[in-house]
């Protein structure tokens, strides 16, 4: 997958649960649930240092 | 009069009045993503669901993948894929057609233990392209595979293949909501991914065989599949027919594509602030983890008060379940503490995604 603009989302009850990132040229809200497939290789580029993610905009 | 037997000798332990077939929309009825898509790079969830690819490193061929209405008796549908450029092969090339079984639907296998279970694989293919091709059989980790071939016999022509495996003794096969087995049907994977045995468990991560051909390599080439089934036993049954609806069902547990073909999908709302407003959606089913979302708001509408409105500019998601989600969406002049009704237009597709 090419993944990019990964950025942290603010939710309803202020957490950051969700990302928004550009997935092979779409852009989609993805959760931060370790048996989604998307969340799952984000986490694995980010740990081979090929991907950043940004934190959420202050409210 | 009475009932005295039901026979039962010609299935072994396979469950006569069960489900069957391990594998979800075999017949290739369900696309809600749509029925073609042309210009493609990689083999992915493009039409018919459950039914992905894996092509990361090819990029070196263009595709049309379809869900066709050529297909054999007894069947409507099929996924056809023609090769519009031919690709260039190197050792690292992927290029598969994929299903990945959920783990809580492969546990009764007992794969990775001493009473692993023999599972029959059975198929239609049609390829334009002759000779061996290959399947596999793969852990989630990719740790343990299974590759063997079949054999095209005649060009553009419709033919029925089984597959007789023993299950893995070894090996972790996950029992959960990932991936328990991966099959993977090769169309032109390059010799990094040569199993070293075939028709044999061996340690590592091989999709194809010496003898495998590679399709995809032929320009205009077309390779189609339908029928397919996976089922604990030695022998290939019939395939098992399940209604539309039910195979819809275990599709949405996977991708659910909220569209209008013609009709309004209506939720309801409340106003947040002059720019924002939330709306919530229930899916269908329970999905298989928390989907990934995308959105397209072109066209829809929303009513606040008497009013038909156009033009919210965007959706993100504020909170998700594997049951539902809350969308916040931005748009303008907006009442706060009003209640509204968002109108999702028939024109576009929102598409939330839990596949494996």
């Amino acid at each position: 997958m090419n993944i990019t603009n990964a950025q942290y989302q603010t939710g309803i009850d202020g957490s950051s649960n969700i990302i928004k990132a550009t997935v092979d040229g779409t852009e989609m809200y993805i959760p931060t649930d370790p048996a989604n497939r998307h969340y799952a290789e984000i986490m694995r580029q980010v740990e081979a240092g090929t991907l950043t993610i940004t934190p959420a905009e202050e409210e | 009069m009475a009932l005295s037997r039901i026979q039962n000798n010609s299935y072994e332990d396979t469950a006569v009045h069960g489900v069957r077939n391990l594998i979800d929309n075999g017949a290739m009825q369900v696309a809600q993503r749509g029925t073609t898509a042309s210009g493609l790079s990689s083999i992915g969830l493009n039409t018919v669901d459950r039914f992905s690819g894996n092509s990361a490193t090819a990029g070196s061929f263009t595709l049309t993948d379809e869900q066709s209405s050529d297909a054999p008796a007894g069947f409507n549908y099929s996924r056809k894929l023609t090769f519009t450029t031919a690709q260039t092969t190197s050792a690292g090339t992927r290029n598969q057609v994929r299903h990945n079984i959920e783990g809580y639907n492969t546990a009764h296998l007992d794969w990775g233990t001493a009473d692993a279970k023999t599972v029959t694989l059975s198929f239609w293919v049609k390829s334009s392209v002759t000779g061996s091709m290959a399947v596999a059989f793969i852990n989630q980790t990719e740790t343990h595979s299974y590759v063997t071939d079949y054999t095209v016999s005649l060009a553009n022509t419709w033919e029925y293949k089984t597959i007789v495996v023993e299950g893995p003794t070894v090996g972790t096969w996950n029992t959960d909501n990932t991936i328990g087995i991966r099959l993977s049907w090769d169309l032109g994977s390059g010799s990094t991914y040569q199993t070293p045995t075939s028709d044999a468990w061996v340690s590592g991560w091989y999709y194809r065989t010496s003898s495998s051909v590679r399709p995809a390599e032929t320009l205009n080439a077309t390779w189609q599949i339908t029928g397919v089934q996976l089922e604990l036993g030695e022998t290939a049954t019939p395939f098992e027919h399940r209604s539309y609806a039910d195979e819809l069902a275990r599709c949405q547990r996977y991708c659910y594509v909220i569209t209008g073909g013609g009709d309004w999908h209506t939720y309801t709302g409340h106003v947040q602030n002059s720019t924002s407003f939330l709306w919530s959606a229930t899916f269908p089913v329970p999905m298989r983890a928390k989907a990934s979302a995308t959105f397209d708001n072109t066209n829809t509408q929303y009513i606040q008060g008497n009013n038909f409105n156009f033009g919210p500019t965007a959706f993100a998601i504020s909170a998700i379940s594997q049951e539902t989600m809350y969308v916040n969406t931005t748009s303008s002049n907006m009442t706060q503490g009003h209640a509204l009704a968002i109108l999702l237009n028939s024109d576009n597709k929102q598409i939330m995604d839990a596949e494996l």
